[in-house]
Protein backbone atom coordinates (compact mmCIF):
# COMPACT_ATOMS: atom_id res chain seq x y z
CA UNK A 1 0.00 0.00 0.00
CA UNK A 2 1.09 3.61 -0.87
CA UNK A 3 1.23 5.86 1.85
CA UNK A 4 0.55 9.40 0.79
CA UNK A 5 3.01 11.92 1.29
CA UNK A 6 2.67 14.48 3.26
CA UNK A 7 1.85 17.95 2.47
CA UNK A 8 4.45 20.65 1.13
CA UNK A 9 3.95 24.66 2.86
CA UNK A 10 5.91 27.42 2.11
CA UNK A 11 9.50 28.38 2.94
CA UNK A 12 8.59 31.93 4.49
CA UNK A 13 10.27 34.62 4.68
CA UNK A 14 13.10 33.95 7.73
CA UNK A 15 15.09 31.04 6.38
CA UNK A 16 18.10 32.65 5.61
CA UNK A 17 19.45 32.05 9.12
CA UNK A 18 18.42 28.37 8.92
CA UNK A 19 19.32 27.12 5.43
CA UNK A 20 21.46 29.91 3.87
CA UNK A 21 24.46 29.64 6.67
CA UNK A 22 26.43 28.05 4.79
CA UNK A 23 27.42 29.43 1.10
CA UNK A 24 27.24 27.08 -1.42
CA UNK A 25 27.28 29.37 -4.11
CA UNK A 26 30.49 28.01 -5.19
CA UNK A 27 30.40 24.83 -6.51
CA UNK A 28 33.55 24.75 -7.53
CA UNK A 29 36.19 27.20 -6.81
CA UNK A 30 36.18 30.42 -9.53
CA UNK A 31 39.71 30.29 -10.51
CA UNK A 32 38.90 26.65 -11.49
CA UNK A 33 39.92 26.52 -15.11
CA UNK A 34 36.85 24.82 -16.32
CA UNK A 35 34.61 27.31 -14.00
CA UNK A 36 31.44 28.73 -15.33
CA UNK A 37 29.35 31.34 -14.19
CA UNK A 38 25.26 31.49 -14.06
CA UNK A 39 23.50 34.21 -12.84
CA UNK A 40 20.15 36.00 -13.33
CA UNK A 41 16.99 37.85 -11.87
CA UNK A 42 13.85 35.97 -10.55
CA UNK A 43 11.02 38.49 -10.74
CA UNK A 44 6.96 37.54 -10.23
CA UNK A 45 4.25 38.13 -12.10
CA UNK A 46 3.59 41.94 -11.89
CA UNK A 47 7.90 42.18 -13.39
CA UNK A 48 9.09 43.13 -9.72
CA UNK A 49 12.26 41.46 -8.31
CA UNK A 50 11.66 38.25 -6.06
CA UNK A 51 14.38 39.11 -3.28
CA UNK A 52 13.45 36.68 -1.10
CA UNK A 53 13.95 33.56 -2.84
CA UNK A 54 16.24 30.35 -2.36
CA UNK A 55 17.54 28.74 -5.13
CA UNK A 56 19.09 25.12 -4.82
CA UNK A 57 20.81 23.48 -8.00
CA UNK A 58 21.77 20.25 -8.69
CA UNK A 59 23.68 18.44 -12.06
CA UNK A 60 25.93 16.19 -12.66
CA UNK A 61 29.47 16.29 -13.49
CA UNK A 62 31.53 16.75 -16.44
CA UNK A 63 31.48 13.20 -17.12
CA UNK A 64 27.66 13.26 -17.15
CA UNK A 65 27.37 11.54 -13.94
CA UNK A 66 25.34 12.82 -10.84
CA UNK A 67 26.91 12.88 -7.15
CA UNK A 68 30.37 12.80 -6.37
CA UNK A 69 31.32 11.86 -10.19
CA UNK A 70 34.28 13.80 -9.78
CA UNK A 71 36.80 14.66 -7.12
CA UNK A 72 35.30 17.00 -4.64
CA UNK A 73 32.26 18.05 -7.13
CA UNK A 74 28.89 17.15 -5.30
CA UNK A 75 26.71 19.06 -7.73
CA UNK A 76 24.75 20.44 -5.28
CA UNK A 77 24.09 24.35 -4.60
CA UNK A 78 22.21 26.47 -2.69
CA UNK A 79 21.85 30.24 -2.53
CA UNK A 80 19.34 33.39 -2.07
CA UNK A 81 18.59 35.87 -4.47
CA UNK A 82 19.64 40.00 -3.48
CA UNK A 83 17.31 42.46 -2.76
CA UNK A 84 17.82 43.27 -6.64
CA UNK A 85 16.55 39.70 -7.16
CA UNK A 86 19.43 38.73 -8.32
CA UNK A 87 21.73 35.43 -7.88
CA UNK A 88 24.73 34.16 -9.13
CA UNK A 89 26.60 30.97 -8.72
CA UNK A 90 29.77 29.34 -10.01
CA UNK A 91 29.81 25.88 -11.72
CA UNK A 92 31.00 23.51 -14.36
CA UNK A 93 29.13 22.67 -17.59
CA UNK A 94 27.87 19.17 -16.81
CA UNK A 95 27.62 16.57 -19.27
CA UNK A 96 25.19 14.84 -21.63
CA UNK A 97 23.25 12.83 -18.84
CA UNK A 98 22.57 8.90 -20.17
CA UNK A 99 18.67 8.42 -20.20
CA UNK A 100 17.50 4.97 -19.27
CA UNK A 101 17.98 1.77 -21.61
CA UNK A 102 17.14 2.32 -25.20
CA UNK A 103 16.39 6.53 -24.56
CA UNK A 104 18.59 9.40 -26.12
CA UNK A 105 21.08 11.41 -23.95
CA UNK A 106 19.53 14.37 -22.17
CA UNK A 107 21.54 17.14 -23.59
CA UNK A 108 23.71 18.94 -20.60
CA UNK A 109 21.63 20.78 -18.10
CA UNK A 110 20.83 21.66 -14.73
CA UNK A 111 18.03 21.45 -12.22
CA UNK A 112 17.11 24.34 -10.60
CA UNK A 113 14.64 24.51 -7.38
CA UNK A 114 13.02 27.90 -6.39
CA UNK A 115 11.61 28.78 -2.90
CA UNK A 116 10.01 31.59 -1.97
CA UNK A 117 7.69 33.34 0.15
CA UNK A 118 4.09 33.01 -1.67
CA UNK A 119 4.99 29.41 -3.00
CA UNK A 120 3.70 27.12 -1.26
CA UNK A 121 5.39 24.16 -2.96
CA UNK A 122 8.75 24.80 -4.69
CA UNK A 123 9.44 25.37 -8.36
CA UNK A 124 11.56 23.02 -10.41
CA UNK A 125 13.22 23.99 -13.68
CA UNK A 126 16.61 23.11 -15.93
CA UNK A 127 18.90 25.35 -16.94
CA UNK A 128 20.13 24.56 -20.49
CA UNK A 129 23.04 25.43 -22.36
CA UNK A 130 22.82 27.75 -25.49
CA UNK A 131 26.31 26.37 -27.23
CA UNK A 132 23.96 22.79 -27.03
CA UNK A 133 21.81 23.61 -30.34
CA UNK A 134 22.28 19.96 -31.63
CA UNK A 135 21.98 18.25 -27.99
CA UNK A 136 19.09 20.91 -27.17
CA UNK A 137 16.92 20.11 -30.64
CA UNK A 138 16.94 16.18 -29.59
CA UNK A 139 16.67 16.51 -26.29
CA UNK A 140 13.78 14.42 -24.63
CA UNK A 141 12.62 17.00 -21.71
CA UNK A 142 13.04 19.93 -24.21
CA UNK A 143 11.20 18.16 -26.43
CA UNK A 144 8.14 17.73 -24.15
CA UNK A 145 7.83 21.18 -23.53
CA UNK A 146 5.32 21.82 -26.71
CA UNK A 147 4.92 25.73 -26.47
CA UNK A 148 8.43 27.14 -28.36
CA UNK A 149 8.01 29.95 -25.92
CA UNK A 150 7.96 28.46 -23.00
CA UNK A 151 10.38 26.05 -24.31
CA UNK A 152 12.80 28.77 -25.12
CA UNK A 153 12.78 29.45 -21.27
CA UNK A 154 14.61 27.06 -20.88
CA UNK A 155 17.75 27.73 -22.37
CA UNK A 156 20.39 30.09 -20.76
CA UNK A 157 21.59 33.02 -22.83
CA UNK A 158 25.27 33.76 -23.36
CA UNK A 159 27.01 36.99 -22.16
CA UNK A 160 30.46 37.87 -22.18
CA UNK A 161 33.47 35.38 -21.04
CA UNK A 162 32.12 32.29 -19.34
CA UNK A 163 29.11 34.03 -17.77
CA UNK A 164 25.64 32.84 -18.65
CA UNK A 165 22.50 34.33 -17.98
CA UNK A 166 19.15 32.84 -16.82
CA UNK A 167 16.19 34.84 -15.82
CA UNK A 168 13.25 33.46 -13.55
CA UNK A 169 10.01 34.63 -14.26
CA UNK A 170 7.27 33.09 -11.78
CA UNK A 171 4.41 33.95 -13.71
CA UNK A 172 3.04 36.52 -16.91
CA UNK A 173 3.66 36.53 -20.34
CA UNK A 174 7.27 35.55 -20.25
CA UNK A 175 6.98 32.87 -17.26
CA UNK A 176 9.31 30.22 -17.71
CA UNK A 177 8.96 26.24 -18.11
CA UNK A 178 8.39 24.79 -14.75
CA UNK A 179 8.06 20.60 -14.25
CA UNK A 180 5.93 18.41 -12.50
CA UNK A 181 8.63 16.50 -10.88
CA UNK B 1 -12.29 31.88 3.87
CA UNK B 2 -14.34 34.40 0.98
CA UNK B 3 -12.48 33.41 -1.71
CA UNK B 4 -12.10 30.36 -4.26
CA UNK B 5 -9.06 28.62 -4.17
CA UNK B 6 -7.69 27.54 -7.84
CA UNK B 7 -5.60 24.89 -8.90
CA UNK B 8 -4.24 25.98 -11.72
CA UNK B 9 -2.19 24.64 -12.94
CA UNK B 10 -2.91 22.04 -11.06
CA UNK B 11 -0.22 19.59 -9.45
CA UNK B 12 -1.78 16.18 -10.86
CA UNK B 13 -1.34 13.86 -8.75
CA UNK B 14 0.90 10.95 -10.47
CA UNK B 15 -0.60 8.31 -11.68
CA UNK B 16 -3.79 9.88 -10.98
CA UNK B 17 -3.58 9.92 -7.09
CA UNK B 18 -5.09 12.98 -5.51
CA UNK B 19 -2.42 16.07 -5.12
CA UNK B 20 -2.12 15.90 -1.36
CA UNK B 21 -0.04 19.11 -2.27
CA UNK B 22 -1.30 23.11 -1.97
CA UNK B 23 -2.20 24.64 -5.46
CA UNK B 24 0.37 27.12 -6.57
CA UNK B 25 -2.46 29.94 -6.18
CA UNK B 26 -4.06 29.93 -3.33
CA UNK B 27 -5.78 33.55 -3.63
CA UNK B 28 -6.48 33.78 0.11
CA UNK B 29 -2.95 33.94 0.94
CA UNK B 30 -2.27 36.97 -0.62
CA UNK B 31 1.39 36.43 -1.71
CA UNK B 32 0.57 33.66 -4.35
CA UNK B 33 -1.16 35.67 -6.51
CA UNK B 34 2.09 37.18 -7.85
CA UNK B 35 4.18 34.27 -7.67
CA UNK B 36 2.37 31.62 -8.47
CA UNK B 37 2.71 30.06 -12.33
CA UNK B 38 -0.61 30.09 -14.89
CA UNK B 39 1.13 27.76 -17.49
CA UNK B 40 0.87 24.11 -16.92
CA UNK B 41 3.40 22.51 -15.53
CA UNK B 42 5.25 20.16 -17.69
CA UNK B 43 4.65 16.18 -17.51
CA UNK B 44 8.34 15.03 -17.34
CA UNK B 45 8.93 11.85 -19.64
CA UNK B 46 8.07 9.18 -16.88
CA UNK B 47 11.46 7.35 -17.56
CA UNK B 48 13.41 10.71 -17.07
CA UNK B 49 11.92 11.66 -13.37
CA UNK B 50 14.85 12.58 -11.58
CA UNK B 51 15.97 9.74 -9.46
CA UNK B 52 19.32 10.94 -8.61
CA UNK B 53 19.60 13.46 -5.76
CA UNK B 54 22.15 15.14 -3.17
CA UNK B 55 23.82 13.60 -0.38
CA UNK B 56 23.99 16.25 1.23
CA UNK B 57 24.58 17.67 4.67
CA UNK B 58 26.65 14.69 6.09
CA UNK B 59 29.64 17.03 6.70
CA UNK B 60 27.51 20.15 8.40
CA UNK B 61 25.81 18.50 11.36
CA UNK B 62 27.54 19.03 14.86
CA UNK B 63 26.65 16.86 18.11
CA UNK B 64 24.34 19.49 19.38
CA UNK B 65 22.69 20.81 16.15
CA UNK B 66 19.45 18.75 17.22
CA UNK B 67 19.00 20.68 20.54
CA UNK B 68 17.96 24.42 20.22
CA UNK B 69 17.71 24.59 23.86
CA UNK B 70 21.43 24.01 23.90
CA UNK B 71 22.81 26.60 21.83
CA UNK B 72 23.86 29.41 23.94
CA UNK B 73 25.29 30.00 27.57
CA UNK B 74 21.73 29.74 28.99
CA UNK B 75 18.17 27.80 28.78
CA UNK B 76 16.12 29.83 26.17
CA UNK B 77 12.67 30.63 27.94
CA UNK B 78 9.33 28.75 27.22
CA UNK B 79 7.67 25.13 27.14
CA UNK B 80 10.73 22.68 26.37
CA UNK B 81 9.60 19.96 23.79
CA UNK B 82 10.74 16.88 22.05
CA UNK B 83 9.72 16.17 18.58
CA UNK B 84 10.39 12.76 17.10
CA UNK B 85 9.03 10.68 14.35
CA UNK B 86 10.24 8.96 10.72
CA UNK B 87 11.00 9.77 7.65
CA UNK B 88 9.78 7.35 5.28
CA UNK B 89 9.30 7.07 1.42
CA UNK B 90 5.97 6.01 -0.30
CA UNK B 91 6.54 2.51 -0.19
CA UNK B 92 6.98 2.67 3.70
CA UNK B 93 10.51 2.49 4.17
CA UNK B 94 13.13 5.10 5.81
CA UNK B 95 14.35 7.23 4.58
CA UNK B 96 17.99 6.83 5.89
CA UNK B 97 21.00 9.16 7.06
CA UNK B 98 19.22 12.42 5.63
CA UNK B 99 19.62 15.61 6.45
CA UNK B 100 16.50 17.47 8.13
CA UNK B 101 16.81 21.30 8.93
CA UNK B 102 14.25 22.94 11.37
CA UNK B 103 13.58 26.39 11.89
CA UNK B 104 11.25 28.35 14.26
CA UNK B 105 10.38 31.46 16.33
CA UNK B 106 11.00 31.83 19.73
CA UNK B 107 8.78 30.81 22.81
CA UNK B 108 7.56 34.63 22.30
CA UNK B 109 6.78 34.53 18.57
CA UNK B 110 9.49 36.36 17.47
CA UNK B 111 12.40 35.14 14.80
CA UNK B 112 15.80 36.24 15.43
CA UNK B 113 15.60 37.12 11.71
CA UNK B 114 15.40 40.77 10.82
CA UNK B 115 12.85 40.84 8.42
CA UNK B 116 10.95 40.42 11.71
CA UNK B 117 10.64 43.25 13.38
CA UNK B 118 7.07 42.78 15.29
CA UNK B 119 6.95 43.55 19.03
CA UNK B 120 7.78 40.58 20.82
CA UNK B 121 11.29 40.00 22.69
CA UNK B 122 14.16 38.21 21.39
CA UNK B 123 15.82 35.42 23.24
CA UNK B 124 19.56 35.78 23.84
CA UNK B 125 19.68 32.18 24.25
CA UNK B 126 17.46 31.28 21.47
CA UNK B 127 18.65 31.46 17.31
CA UNK B 128 15.48 28.75 16.56
CA UNK B 129 17.82 26.71 13.73
CA UNK B 130 18.73 22.88 13.98
CA UNK B 131 19.62 19.99 11.70
CA UNK B 132 19.95 16.42 12.16
CA UNK B 133 19.96 13.09 10.13
CA UNK B 134 17.72 10.56 9.93
CA UNK B 135 18.87 7.33 11.83
CA UNK B 136 18.88 3.44 9.71
CA UNK B 137 15.18 3.23 10.85
CA UNK B 138 14.54 6.83 9.46
CA UNK B 139 13.55 8.59 13.31
CA UNK B 140 14.88 11.57 14.25
CA UNK B 141 14.54 14.15 17.06
CA UNK B 142 14.97 17.68 18.15
CA UNK B 143 14.48 19.51 21.43
CA UNK B 144 13.59 22.95 21.53
CA UNK B 145 10.88 24.97 22.81
CA UNK B 146 7.31 25.78 21.25
CA UNK B 147 7.13 28.69 19.16
CA UNK B 148 4.85 30.99 19.83
CA UNK B 149 1.50 32.25 17.40
CA UNK B 150 2.88 36.01 15.62
CA UNK B 151 1.33 38.23 13.66
CA UNK B 152 1.75 39.05 9.93
CA UNK B 153 0.43 40.97 7.48
CA UNK B 154 -1.71 38.86 5.05
CA UNK B 155 -5.29 39.89 6.38
CA UNK B 156 -6.93 42.16 8.95
CA UNK B 157 -5.74 40.56 12.40
CA UNK B 158 -3.70 37.50 10.66
CA UNK B 159 -1.84 35.12 13.06
CA UNK B 160 0.15 32.31 11.86
CA UNK B 161 -0.45 29.17 14.36
CA UNK B 162 1.98 28.05 15.84
CA UNK B 163 4.83 26.31 13.55
CA UNK B 164 8.21 25.08 12.57
CA UNK B 165 9.34 24.72 9.63
CA UNK B 166 10.86 21.43 8.36
CA UNK B 167 13.18 20.80 5.30
CA UNK B 168 14.18 17.01 4.39
CA UNK B 169 16.14 16.09 0.96
CA UNK B 170 15.07 12.63 0.98
CA UNK B 171 16.79 10.18 -1.68
CA UNK B 172 16.59 11.88 -4.79
CA UNK B 173 15.54 15.67 -6.49
CA UNK B 174 12.39 14.68 -6.32
CA UNK B 175 11.95 13.51 -2.76
CA UNK B 176 12.93 16.83 -1.54
CA UNK B 177 10.15 18.50 0.78
CA UNK B 178 9.96 21.82 2.71
CA UNK B 179 7.11 21.82 5.12
CA UNK B 180 5.36 23.35 8.15
CA UNK B 181 4.46 21.11 11.65
CA UNK B 182 2.12 22.30 13.32
CA UNK B 183 0.49 21.64 17.10
CA UNK B 184 -2.78 19.93 17.64
CA UNK B 185 -5.63 22.14 18.68
CA UNK B 186 -4.10 24.93 17.26
CA UNK B 187 -7.84 27.87 17.57
CA UNK B 188 -5.87 29.89 14.56
CA UNK B 189 -5.77 27.03 12.16
CA UNK B 190 -9.59 28.43 10.50
CA UNK B 191 -8.14 31.89 9.58
CA UNK B 192 -4.54 30.71 8.24
CA UNK B 193 -4.53 30.46 4.33
CA UNK B 194 -1.10 28.75 4.81
CA UNK B 195 -2.25 25.58 6.33
CA UNK B 196 -5.66 25.83 4.87
CA UNK B 197 -4.15 26.06 1.17
CA UNK B 198 -3.63 22.36 1.94
CA UNK B 199 -7.70 21.43 0.50
CA UNK B 200 -7.73 17.80 1.69
CA UNK B 201 -8.35 17.15 5.07
CA UNK B 202 -6.47 14.46 5.75
CA UNK B 203 -3.81 15.66 4.45
CA UNK B 204 -3.99 18.81 6.17
CA UNK B 205 -4.14 16.68 9.52
CA UNK B 206 -0.78 15.10 8.66
CA UNK B 207 0.78 18.28 8.80
CA UNK B 208 -0.33 18.28 12.97
CA UNK B 209 2.29 16.38 15.31
CA UNK B 210 0.57 14.89 17.96
CA UNK B 211 1.07 14.76 21.59
CA UNK B 212 2.92 11.51 22.56
CA UNK B 213 3.27 10.32 26.51
CA UNK B 214 5.64 7.90 25.47
CA UNK B 215 8.36 10.55 23.93
CA UNK B 216 7.84 12.86 26.82
CA UNK B 217 10.10 13.06 29.50
CA UNK B 218 9.34 13.67 33.50
CA UNK B 219 10.15 16.34 34.97
CA UNK B 220 11.54 17.58 31.87
CA UNK B 221 9.87 18.07 28.22
CA UNK B 222 6.66 17.73 26.66
CA UNK B 223 6.98 14.73 23.86
CA UNK B 224 5.36 15.45 20.24
CA UNK B 225 5.68 12.97 17.45
CA UNK B 226 5.43 13.88 13.43
CA UNK B 227 6.08 11.16 10.44
CA UNK B 228 6.98 12.67 7.44
CA UNK B 229 6.16 10.70 3.63
CA UNK B 230 8.26 12.05 1.05
CA UNK B 231 6.78 11.99 -2.82
CA UNK B 232 8.53 9.82 -5.34
CA UNK B 233 8.44 6.31 -5.59
CA UNK B 234 12.03 6.11 -6.51
CA UNK B 235 13.02 3.33 -8.70
CA UNK B 236 10.39 0.86 -7.99
CA UNK B 237 7.13 0.89 -10.11
CA UNK B 238 3.71 1.92 -9.24
CA UNK B 239 1.32 -0.77 -8.40
CA UNK B 240 -1.98 -0.64 -10.10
Amino acid sequence: MRLSPTPSQTVGPFFHYALLDEDLSNLVAPDHPSAIRIEGTVYDGAGEVVPDAMLEVWQAGADGRYAHSEDGFSGFGRFGTDDEGHYEFVTIKPGPVPGPDGQPLQAPHIWVSVFARGLLRRLATRVYFPDEEEANASDPVLASVGDPDLRSTLVARAMDGDLLRFDIHLQGDRQTAFFDV
Amino acid sequence: MAQQSSSKPTGRGRDGEADVHPPYLYPDYKATRLRAPEKPLVILPESLSEVTGPAYGHGRVGPLDHDLTRQHGGDPLGERIIITGRVLDGDGRPVRNSLIEVWQANAAGRYIHQGDQHPAPLDPNFTGAGRCLTDDEGRYRFVTVKPGAYPWGNHDNAWRPAHIHFSFFGPAFRTRLITQMYFPGDPLFDQDPIFQSVRDPKARERLISRFDLETTEPEWALGYRFDIVLDGRAATPMEH
